[in-house]
């Protein structure tokens, strides 16, 4: 029964990842993967990453699917391969990234027998995955593999991981063509429904106090979607604002653009979310970092929330117009109904609305000062941007007050550029996410803003970088302290310091000459562009150790259980009263 | 599916039963998903029932009854939707009405007059002896969820001793399907 399509069942998840435009996949070996590794081998198609921990495998596969608007592809092997994915899974998880990752498992004789590095991948990852699959038969694998493609990448998107065990791996059966494999039941939908978009198009030219609220969701449905975006935003005249996830998707130097956001949005767009009498949700999802206090969001304001995902859709703040779809597809016909009626908006209102929104820019609440003993970290990072926008740049980042500093004074024009875990906010993302971006554009320029805590989280991943010559940059604001936690110590539990000081910290030249890479360090306000410009013009990966002041805070802020309109702008007003029940969220 | 405001506020009292058909591929793990749903996102589930009932096409039906308010519905609905294996979700509370059972089996143990008087309300209730021994009974009945708790309740001074319910199952009335 020999046909041209059958091959083993490594050859067939080899095949099935050239078909849908694989060129590249991070992974680590086991046992468990030998035949896939050993089909990998004899095959020239696909460039596989070594990287030096299953998570940042994941962090990698994100960076390249975030910079390049295709999935990433993850290879691992059964047990601690897969369990140590899972936390890169429920980032992706959180932050809708396509990623197919493929586990090794035992062989299916053995599955459920406590076999060696025997773990219940799938009941493991079901949790951390929008669908997963255990391929038992080798017949099955072709269109589970392409399958898994069309779930990662379809609708919302987000990962998937496909389980296979040994025995199908070595097995012979028959391979499909990706034309031929529709799944049953998973049909996106992703036209909006006209009658909601001509509703909220009246709204939209009817509000007085408007405001975009702009998310990932953006960025996921591509470039046309970006486009569109900025097309209608324009037309409007109204500001708009984004999440942290959704940076980019509008030009941050655009004069209609507040900032971020947030906990640590600016002033005059947190005010302006709390005020608003019209609030146009395009592909985000009213996350607690945004809303703050819920029963004191943004009170006053009819809703419209754009979203492909309808469980999205009343989760947490009602909706006045829901409308399910696409953001590029809704974006597009929205347009279209705009320009139909000849919709303009109430020129009086809106010119009342940015006189208001310019006095509260003038607080000026990103405002920090430099001395020149001690770096301000928002000045470092503020230099950076200086001397690097004008390259082809992508920023990743860690998590913690360097990650907000980051957020704020480095600004983005285009999407796709700006790498960070916003969900999960998981330590450790910054290093592997800008390898991935670096093996997708070996020529760009690719820094990961970091913390030296975040960074010792996966820092054995520049050995990555430098096996596979990718020049990488980690420009690490060092201010020897977990600094986000130890901000909310000082301002929410008294200043007791518990277990924020980085202690025995490394010495970070050191550390990167140890690698084989660069090291620098910059103690003094006039280094920093000097150091910087050294960066630049090394040729490998390299490690800026920044040495900033160790007590600053990220403002403004919103703590925890706050509104909109209660930032603490500055350490002097810090004075915040927090209830039990606040402190308690998070 | 009416998602309008009036729909999503929602008073924190306003807390009701909805029973819930959740059509799905019936392929392992797929009852794992759909309990993994109210576990991880801790919704309120009074009962859930599942078994094949198209073996052609492979699709196994899940009935649910859960608890909360028409912001929690919804979203159960929503997330239930959102899983790949699950072909539809109806709300049978919202777009019945509809035919609700369950079946009970009930052990009682007793002699003598509790014995007779056993029997005596399960004539009333319809509910038929199926096993019974010098001193036992097993009787099943079948009807909606609040006559068999007080079934059970009448059962319990008469020397009720086990009980094994299976949950709600339900189908839209009338000639629309489910
Ligand atoms: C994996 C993980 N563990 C713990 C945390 C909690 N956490 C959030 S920020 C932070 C401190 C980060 O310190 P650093 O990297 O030095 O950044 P800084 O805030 O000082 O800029 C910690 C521990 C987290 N986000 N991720
Ligand atoms: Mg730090």
């Amino acid at each position: 029964m020999a046909s041209s399509n059958e091959m083993t069942g490594a050859e067939i998840v080899i095949k099935a990842l050239i078909d849908q435009g694989v060129d590249v996949i991070f992974g680590y070996p086991g046992g468990a993967v030998l035949p896939l590794y050993d089909a990998l081998f004899e095959h020239n198609a696909i460039r596989h990453i070594l990287v030096r921990h299953e998570q940042a495998a994941v962090h990698a596969a994100e960076g390249y699917a975030r910079s390049t608007g295709k999935p990433g592809v993850v290879l691992v092997t059964s047990g601690p391969g897969a369990t140590n994915a899972v936390t890169g899974l429920t980032d992706a998880l959180m932050d809708s990234v396509p990623i197919v990752c493929l586990t090794g498992q035992v062989a299916t004789h053995l599955i459920g027998s406590d076999a060696f590095q025997e773990a219940d991948t799938v009941g493991i990852t079901r949790a951390c995955t929008k669908h997963n699959w255990l391929v038992k038969d080798v017949n099955d694998l072709a269109r589970s593999m392409h399958e898994a493609f069309i779930v990662a990448t379809g609708g919302r998107p987000g990962p998937v991981v496909v389980d296979l065990p040994k025995d199908v791996q070595l097995a012979k059966g028959l391979y499909l063509e990706p034309m031929r494999v529709q799944h049953k039941t998973y049909r996106p939908k992703l036209k909006g429904d006209l009658a909601s978009i001509r509703e909220a198009v009246e709204m939209i030219a009817a509000a007085k106090r408007p405001l975009f609220y702009t998310g990932g969701g953006v960025i996921n449905s591509g470039p046309g979607a970006v486009q569109l975006l900025t097309d209608f935003v324009r037309m409007t005249g109204y500001p708009i604002t984004s999440t942290l996830m959704g940076l980019g998707a509008y030009p941050a130097s655009d004069k209609q653009f507040l900032g971020m956001v947030g906990m640590h949005g600016k002033v005059e767009t947190n005010y302006a979310m709390h005020d608003c009498d019209l609030m146009i949700n395009v592909g985000a999802r009213f996350d607690d970092r945004v809303t703050g206090r819920l029963d004191a969001f943004s009170p006053g304001s009819k809703k419209i929330h754009i979203d492909i995902d309808p469980s999205s859709i009343n989760k947490i703040v009602p909706i006045d117009v829901p409308i399910i779809g696409d953001v590029g597809h809704v974006l597009e016909d929205m347009i279209k109904v705009w320009k139909s009626k000849v919709h303009r908006p109430d020129a009086d209102a809106l010119e009342k609305w940015w006189s208001q929104i310019k006095e509260w820019r003038a607080i000026d609440s990103l405002k920090y000062e430099q001395a020149d003993d001690v770096i301000k970290p928002q000045y470092a990072i503020q230099r950076l941007y200086e001397l690097t926008k004008d390259r082809d740049v992508y920023i990743t980042t860690e998590v913690g007050q360097h990650q907000m500093w980051a957020a704020q004074h480095y600004g983005f024009d285009k999407p796709n550029h700006w790498l960070t875990s916003g969900g999960l906010g998981t330590m450790g993302y910054g290093l592997p996410a800008a390898i991935g971006v670096q093996v997708a554009h070996p020529d760009a320029l690719v820094i990961d803003i970091a913390g030296e805590a975040s960074i010792q989280m996966n820092i054995q991943e520049l050995s990555t970088a430098m096996q596979h010559r990718l020049p990488v940059k980690l420009f690490i604001i060092n201010n020897r302290y977990m600094g986000m936690v130890r901000q909310w110590q000082e301002l929410m539990h008294g200043g007791r310091y518990s277990e924020t000081y980085s202690e025995a910290l490394p010495d970070f030249v050191k550390l990167a000459e140890a690698f084989g890479a660069t090291g620098l360090r910059v103690e003094k306000p006039g280094d920093v562009d000097d150091v910087i410009k050294k960066m630049l013009a090394a040729e490998g990966p390299v490690i800026v150790d920044v040495v900033v002041d160790q007590l600053e805070n990220c403002f403004p802020m919103m703590p925890s259980g706050a509104a909109h309109n209660e930032m603490v702008l500055s350490a002097e007003d810090k004075a915040i009263e927090v209830s039990a029940e606040a402190a308690a969220l998070l | 599916m009416a998602l309008t405001r009036e729909h999503g506020v929602s008073d924190v009292e306003d807390v009701r039963k909805h029973t819930i058909s959740i059509l799905v591929d019936d392929e392992t793990g797929v009852l794992a998903r759909v309990a993994g749903l109210f576990s991880g996102r801790g919704y309120n589930i009074e009962s859930l029932t599942v078994a094949q009932v198209d073996a052609k096409n492979k699709l196994s039906r899940i009935t649910i009854v859960a608890l909360g308010t028409p912001m929690v519905i919804e979203q159960i609905k929503a997330q239930a939707n959102r899983l790949v294996p699950v072909h539809d979700v109806v709300d049978l509370t919202v777009d019945g009405p509809a035919v609700e059972r369950e079946m009970a089996l009930v052990k009682t143990v007793a002699s003598g007059e509790k014995r007779v008087e056993s029997l005596r309300i399960a004539d009333i209730f319809r509910a038929r002896a199926v096993d019974s021994s010098h001193n036992s009974f097993i009787f099943e009945i079948t009807g909606s969820t609040d006559k068999i708790d007080s079934f059970i309740d009448l059962m319990r001074p008469l020397g009720l001793t086990e009980i094994s319910r299976t949950g709600v199952v339900a189908m839209v009335r009338g000639t629309k399907p489910t």
